[in-house]
């Protein structure tokens, strides 16, 4: 694989689709030239709007590098979003409900890990549907966004829901657990810096250790993993449990860093969006940075869209889905491969 | 003596169990050709709309039911480009396929219906007796036809040969991308189909996302019925009277959260999948790509 394929494909893939979006634009009488014009500006046009798009990809960043984690390892957890919401359930719930305002010191990388240990726990059920039962992850993860969503739904409806019971949303959380908004930032949060380090990381883990190995092995072929001494149970449970854990904690950060409390359709379309950032990276855990930028920036630029050209938002998803088409109708890498 | 309420249930049971049974017998056809589409949830989609604006447009019944398949069709069609031509993941296109058509819809319904204008109602499909009407009669012919097809016809024994051994079929002189094809523009019909039932019978108008994870109970409709017609049916029964209960209690102000309620369908799917889908073994070459060696 050469290394101006490796960014031809991609940059091709994105290409492709926003040309194919332009010529819908244009079927349903809108000025294809004018709406990607007021998306990128809405999008990257100014200071607010470019730290508008930098908060987004925090969790796009987070959730698809879990989804390319997972399916170099061959499984395909497109339970992304459910992840998220567990995440962003639980640590509400730790800081709303359980801690109070208790020192802003441990509460708030406490909510961070009980966000990120929720968010493992969701897709370990999955996990062990998959290994104990032979339930495919695709249906089990799917079944469990649905169950996740509605949970968070009745969670702030009933038991988290604000004090004053206005409407249906949290407590606000107390200063102490939000993370901080950067020197010189309005928005740009101190947990977007741990995001963009995770890929980092990631690429450490799956390229330069035994335990990534073994996980690429598995995706390459279980059974020359199996012949390895490398049991794909193992490593099932374990790219399940991590790519959880990557999920529920973008949901931790987004409630600690963004929304400042849950309410519903926190965070809609992100398990579907991070799918398609992971494949526009081509599964590499570096290329997920300037994919999640993508689709932030696309996310990000859908309200001025529809603001200055009429374009109904929901037209992004139509271009995210081209681009995870156009991606995978180019060569991937095997699952396991470099 | 069978009560008023038992029989409104039954009715709101089939009215329910009918889209489901129609889309997984689309989508088992398919799977027995050996292709997994994991879509179907965005064919539905997609055919709801059409069978919407169709409907709406013109008042007819027959047309809205129509476009919702060629709408299914349409759909299916993309997808076996992807995935039967160039070979693209089948789950991953699929996944796609639900994107696309969650957003593509958005954006026509949207288009369809500007903010002012008030929301146009698609004509009903009305029952011969609570519970039973075209629909039903359609899915009913369509048991009974997948069972002769699959089970009696040489075509169909071809199709199952293309699913469980695609090269050993090829090998026979059988054209394995043909069956794969139009079994996956069939499943496409149904889901289109199944699309529009929702739309012209169950609910008068189209909602964004309105298929709400049908089409995935669908998917594990065929594992809990062991790739047997009869048995789906019986799932999408046993689907219906969950689904039909869960509303009955939500009509009579349960204490039950309405949330949690609605989240019955997906932990039964759940539940089912976890004691049965084990079990199953399907065909052979299913979600294998194929392509003939010279």
């Amino acid at each position: 694989m050469s290394y101006v394929r490796a960014f031809a494909q991609p940059l091709g893939a994105a290409a492709v689709a926003l040309a194919a979006a332009a010529g819908l634009l244009a079927l349903i009488g809108a000025d294809p030239i004018a709406a990607l014009g007021a998306l990128a500006a809405g999008a990257l046009g100014d200071r607010i709007a470019l730290e508008n798009t930098v908060v987004r990809m925090g969790p796009l960043l987070l959730v698809g590098l879990g989804v390319a984690l997972s399916f170099r390892c061959g499984i395909w957890n497109i339970g992304g979003e459910g992840q998220l919401y567990v995440g962003a359930l639980a640590a509400t719930a730790l800081v709303t409900r359980g801690l109070g305002a208790g020192p802003g010191a441990v509460s708030l990388p406490l909510a961070l890990l009980v966000g990120a240990g929720a968010g493992a726990l969701w897709a370990g059920i999955a996990a062990a549907l998959r290994v104990r039962r032979g339930v495919s992850e695709v249906l089990s993860t799917i079944l469990l966004n649905f169950i996740a969503v509605l949970a968070v739904a009745w969670a702030v409806h009933g038991p988290l829901q604000e004090a004053s019971g206005a409407y249906p949303q949290s407590d606000a959380f107390p200063d102490l657990a939000r993370l901080a908004v950067l020197p010189g930032m309005r928005r740009v949060h101190l947990g977007l810096v741990l995001a963009a380090a995770l890929p980092f990381a990631v690429w450490v883990l799956l390229f330069r250790s035994a335990a990534g190995l073994r996980l690429r092995a598995v995706g390459l072929s279980p059974d020359a993993a199996r012949n390895a001494h490398v049991s794909p149970e193992r490593e099932t449970t374990r790219v399940l449990l991590i790519s959880g854990a990557l999920a529920g904690l973008a949901g931790a950060l987004e409630v600690s860093g963004v929304t400042g409390r849950l309410f519903e359709n926190l965070a809609s379309g992100y398990g579907f969006t991070a799918i398609a950032v992971a494949l526009l990276a081509r599964l590499n855990p570096i290329g997920v940075l300037p994919a999640a930028f993508f689709f932030a920036a696309l996310a990000s630029g859908s309200g001025a869209m529809q603001r200055v050209a009429a374009v109904p938002s929901v037209a992004v998803q139509v271009i995210e889905a081209l681009v995870i088409l156009f991606s995978v109708s180019f060569a991937l890498p095997k699952s396991g491969a470099r | 003596m069978i009560d008023a309420a038992t029989l409104l249930l039954v009715a709101s049971t089939i009215r329910l169990a009918t889209p489901l049974a129609i889309a997984a017998l689309g989508e088992l056809v398919a799977e027995r050709a050996g292709v997994l589409n994991i879509g179907i949830e965005g064919m539905m989609l997609t055919g709801a709309l059409a069978a919407f604006a169709a409907g709406a447009a013109t008042g007819s019944l027959a047309l809205g039911c129509l476009a919702g398949i060629a709408a299914g069709v349409a759909m299916s069609a993309l997808f076996a480009l992807f995935v039967l031509r160039r070979g693209a993941d089948p789950i991953v296109s699929g996944t796609a396929l639900n994107v696309l058509a969650l957003g593509l819809t958005g954006v026509l319904f949207r288009s369809l219906t500007p903010p002012g204008k008030g929301i146009e109602r698609a004509p009903q499909m009305g029952e011969l007796v609570p519970g039973f009407n075209v629909y039903v009669a359609l899915a009913l012919a369509l048991v009974v036809g997948v069972i002769l097809f699959l089970g009696r016809t040489r075509t169909g024994l071809a199709l199952r040969a293309v699913g469980e051994r695609a090269e050993a079929a090829h090998v026979q002189g059988i054209d394995v991308l043909r069956f794969r094809w139009l079994a996956v523009l069939f499943g496409g019909a149904c889901a289109g189909l199944a699309g529009s039932a929702i739309v012209l019978w169950i609910s008068d108008t189209f909602v964004e996302g309105m298929t709400s994870g049908r089409g995935f109970i669908a998917l594990a409709l065929v594992l809990f019925g062991g790739y047997r017609p009869l048995r789906i049916v019986a799932g999408a029964l046993l689907f219906g009277a969950a689904n039909a209960l869960q509303y009955r209690l939500q009509a009579a102000g349960s204490a039950i959260p309405y949330n949690l309620l609605l989240m019955t369908p997906y932990v039964l799917t759940l539940l089912v999948l976890a004691l049965f889908a084990g079990r199953v073994s399907g065909p052979g070459d299913l979600a294998k790509p194929f392509r003939a060696r010279d």
